[in-house]
């Protein structure tokens, strides 16, 4: 690299002898910044510090995935036709030429067939779409397995949630828009679901589709709400959601010189913008390669749809597995009131009552939450999963009644793969989906409030270092060692939780909260949720386990550097010469 | 920028640790062997000269492999989609690992500790956002004159009729469709008295010699064929059936019913009562047919009353009978409305 001696100083003045001319890219940001301002705005944010760790990765993979959807739904709809005027098929694809079908299934099978690059493109945006719900529920159980919903972030909570609900409907619009077979079997059942709404299914039902059943508009009517409706939304709230995340500033995991009040990690420039932006293609990467190399959605192999035929084994996309299957798995409850209107509870308890249910169980768990602890800190820090047991297995519990749920949407596939009958899963799932929950719930609450004693263990006693020791009367015990500080204190850095009780609350005339039947469920819900955890011990717990520990190795310092002392396994001293049976 | 020594946070009495502050900052090979950096700067750059490689095969692979007809080749997948999904895979991934590699080995890895600001507005900014938004709603007088702003509230309000008035155009409603003659709304279809019983696909009429016991043949109304576009496809959700044939003893006929079957024939509808689905799935020694979507289970001996599953209601029967010419017709219309349940369906 070779000087530019012609701004090196040749006086003694403190100003430069001859003025710095400014470069072109100078030129160009002092233009933009006299009309925008930008250099302000951008001064803070340049160098603003994330927080490092695998799981901040997955809400990446959802947004990622989102742009790439955004590019290859550009593409897609340069040739797709959304009509549902028929007509002969005549492309390249030799089975179903002849054949009658809608415009739009004819221009599916064209950008399949005829368009080099299209049935990539088409398979790349199917695949992206499974990876953007995907990555959008394992990052919800990231956030809220860490307590990461909790003050200040429940708006953004909120709004993770209406994403994942909207992008489930803007799922379930874009593969029905290829008109086939499978897909309008489940827009068939999509007009069976709306008619089953009590007084105004049947009007619904006749204006989405422009009359009765299937009429010629559904098609042409879900594509505005896939290409331009739904996606604009989902734009809007993804962005919220970013500048909420940078207004807050990222969560973080406790740990040596971590706090409630600060941030540590790498600056956006250049670390994160080369880590996110090199991620961004990762992801492409991997969803061209699926893509390319994985066939999903063959509409080819289904046809075109035809309301008087159906195949067997006929699923929806996997997210929309679960109502799917509870559809499948409810008697048929049906109630005529006098007049001879019906009250399908088959249809309504599954479709219409249970997922928006559970979308509102999701959105208001954090100001549940809030209200049963009554705690009105901001957190930053995040939490462990088994340090917040009782949330934990709430969330256990959801994810398996969705589980449940979604297998008994693959009944008829279970029976057949594992030779059932599907009346029996059927009458299995029947039970499994309350009693599966309730027992998950338990197993994950004891299994965290075990794995915060064998935290306690480790912090009082010490780590289990494996080795066996023998005493001279016979006796065996295990050796634990002392964990390092930095381990110790990360251990350490939670909250002490005490179950809310009335008197808690004293307002200014130091009269506790009425004891009113209100406070005594909240009493009881705390008393749930926090009593049975482990907490932390108090440093004269510590200081008194850690002399207890001392003088136990003191005791066994004797046997320091003499067989099975322990040390010889982790490279203290060697082991050549020496012999475990002393001798013999 | 703040360093880490401020960071440090006194031990409180419930504490039992006190935190440690940051650990020390460790080196890195390429930090300080040149060699090292050397090398991850080669791979660096190689990854992203292979990205460029990829890229033009992708371009080579655009146009020398036909994409029409060899949807077969590897595996049906077709070679055009692997060779472009795989040149532009390897392509972004090189790209992206590249820039992740640089990232990790070569950009500086010093942890930067940035503090925190209050989410909330700080207590002069609340005041002076309240003083601001009581002199705006003092000066308008919007709070002094309740006459206006409830006028302009209603007319804004109201301005949501035209918004929703404005869809009532979306479609018909139920009744304005309803029509007995041409078979259209949710209660009729095109069977009507003396329409024959065609097979589906093919059209041609069925005499009851035609079928043997055990039989199950999917059918149609004689003149589905003439109809064309909407007309066809809202026929076909509607009128399609399916034809059994078993031992008459077998069947037990429903209240009503008894004359509805033609020598152990009975005819019932297609729909699925509980969401529409066309069934088929025939067990002939049961004369259990199952809804492949749901399944729900119908006994077509027993009026298609529902033995498992969702559904709710029977399958709907076609009063069956024989024409002159000795072919199955349609007695009448169905005599209840096919397919999904609807709230003014019994009404």
């Amino acid at each position: 690299m070779s000087i530019d001696t012609s701004k090196v100083a040749d006086t003694n003045g403190t100003s430069s002898s001859s003025a710095a001319k400014p470069t072109k890219a100078g030129v160009v940001a002092n233009w933009a910044d006299e009309r925008l301002g930008l250099a302000t705005a951008m001064k803070k944010n340049l160098r603003k510090v994330f927080p490092d760790h695998w799981s901040f990765m997955l809400g990446e993979v959802a947004l990622w995935s989102f742009v790439v959807l955004l590019l290859t739904g550009v593409f897609l709809t340069l040739w797709f036709d959304p009509s549902m005027a028929e007509g002969e098929y005549t492309g390249s694809y030799d089975p179903m030429r002849g054949v009658e079908m809608s415009q739009s299934m004819k221009s599916t099978l064209e950008i399949s067939f005829d368009v080099r690059g299209g049935l990539l493109m088409r398979q790349m945006h199917h695949w992206a779409a499974m990876i953007f719900i995907a990555s959008m529920m394992v990052h919800m159980m990231r956030v809220y397995f860490t307590g990461a919903y909790r003050k200040p972030r429940e708006i953004n909570w909120v709004i993770g949630c209406l994403l994942l609900f909207l992008g489930t409907i803007e799922g379930f619009t874009g593969y029905s828009l290829p008109d086939d077979l499978l897909s309008g079997t489940g827009v068939r059942a999509a007009d069976g679901f709306m008619k089953a709404t009590p007084v105004v299914g049947s009007y619904m039902s006749f204006f989405l589709f422009g009359g009765e059943f299937p009429g010629d508009s559904i098609i042409p009517r879900l594509y505005v709400m896939h290409v331009l409706l739904i996606p604009g939304i989902l734009l809007g709230l993804v962005a919220a959601h970013m500048l909420l995340l940078v207004y807050h500033k990222h969560t973080q995991w406790p740990g040596p010189g971590k706090t409630e009040a600060n941030v540590v990690g790498f600056p956006m420039l250049p670390v994160y913008a080369a880590k996110a932006g090199g991620f961004f293609f990762i992801v492409f990467g991997t969803i061209a390669l699926m893509g390319g190399l994985m066939t999903i959605n063959p509409i080819w192999k289904y046809g075109p749809y035809d309301p008087t035929k159906v195949t067997a084994g006929s699923q929806p996309d996997w997210y929309m597995g679960w109502p799917d299957g509870l559809l499948r798995i409810i008697p048929g409850w049906e109630t005529e009131l006098p007049g001879g209107y019906l009250i399908s509870w088959n249809v309504m308890i599954p479709i219409l009552i249970l997922p928006p249910l559970m979308l509102t169980v999701l959105l208001l768990l954090p100001f549940i939450e809030a209200w049963i602890t009554g705690d009105k800190r901001e957190h930053h820090l995040l939490e462990r999963p088994r340090n917040r047991p009782t949330q934990t297995a709430l969330m256990v519990a959801l994810m398996t009644f969705y589980g449940l749920s979604w297998a008994a949407g693959g009944n008829d596939i279970i029976a057949i793969k594992l030779d059932l009958s599907i009346n029996q899963i059927t009458y299995f799932m029947r039970a499994a989906v309350f009693i599966g929950p309730v027992i998950a719930f338990i197993i994950a609450r004891r299994w965290c409030i075990s794995l915060q004693r064998h935290d306690e263990g480790k912090l009082l006693h010490g780590y289990e270092t494996g080795v066996i020791m023998r005493a001279p009367d016979g006796g065996y015990s295990e050796k634990h060692l002392p964990i390092s500080e930095a381990e110790a204190y990360t251990l350490t850095a939670r909250d002490r939780e005490t179950p809310w009780s009335p008197e808690r609350e004293i307002d200014e005339n130091g009269v506790p909260a009425p004891n009113s039947r209100l406070n005594s469920l909240r009493a009881k819900l705390s008393t749930l949720m926090y009593a049975d955890n482990v907490q932390k011990p108090t440093a004269e717990e510590l200081d008194e386990a850690r002399h207890h520990a001392e003088h136990e190795l003191a005791l066994q310092t004797a046997m320091d550097g003499v067989s099975a002392d322990g040390h010889q396994f982790d490279g203290t001293h060697p082991v050549e010469g020496e012999s475990l049976r002393g001798g013999h | 920028m703040t360093t880490h020594h401020e960071s440090q946070v006194p031990a409180t009495t419930e504490e039992p640790l006190a935190n440690p502050g940051l650990p020390e900052h460790t080196w890195r090979p390429t930090d300080v062997h040149e060699s090292a950096e050397k090398r991850a700067e080669r791979q660096v750059a190689s990854l992203y000269g292979a990205s460029a490689v990829f890229t033009l095969l992708f371009v080579v692979a655009y146009f020398s492999l036909d994409v029409d007809d060899n949807w077969t080749t590897f595996g049906g997948y077709g070679a055009s989609t692997v060779a472009l999904g795989a040149c532009l895979g390897a392509a972004l991934l090189c790209i992206g690992i590249g820039t992740i590699q640089w990232a990790r080995k070569l950009m500086a890895d010093h942890e930067m500790v940035e503090m925190r600001h209050a989410v909330r507005s700080s207590d002069e900014d609340r005041q002076e956002t309240l003083a601001a938004l009581d002199a705006g709603a003092g000066e308008s007088g919007i709070t002094r004159r309740p006459l206006i702003r409830n006028s302009l509230l209603g007319a804004v309000g109201l301005l949501g009729v035209p918004a929703v008035v404005l869809l009532r155009d979306l479609g018909p409603t139920p009744g304005q469709v309803a029509n007995a003659e041409e078979g259209t709304g949710l209660e009729h279809t095109i069977w009507a008295e003396g329409v024959r019983v065609v097979r589906d696909v093919v059209g041609t009429p069925i005499r009851p010699g035609d079928l043997i016991i055990g039989d199950l043949v999917n059918a149609v109304p004689d003149g589905l064929f003439d109809l064309e576009g909407i007309e066809l496809q809202q026929q076909k959700a509607k009128a399609a059936v399916i034809v059994v044939k078993m031992e008459p003893g077998d069947i037990i006929p429903g209240e009503g019913r008894e004359d509805w079957s033609v020598d152990g024939i009975q005819v019932y509808s297609k729909i699925c009562s509980h969401v529409g689905c066309p069934i088929s799935l025939y067990e002939r020694t049961t004369h259990h047919v199952l809804c492949p979507c749901h399944q729900s289970t119908f006994d077509l001996a027993d009026s298609a009353k529902v033995v498992f599953g969702p559904a709710a209601r029977p399958l709907p029967q076609l009063p069956l009978s024989v024409d002159g010419e000795g072919y199955l017709v349609a007695q009448s219309d169905f005599t209840e409305p096919v397919g999904p349940s609807y709230w003014e369906r019994n009404a």
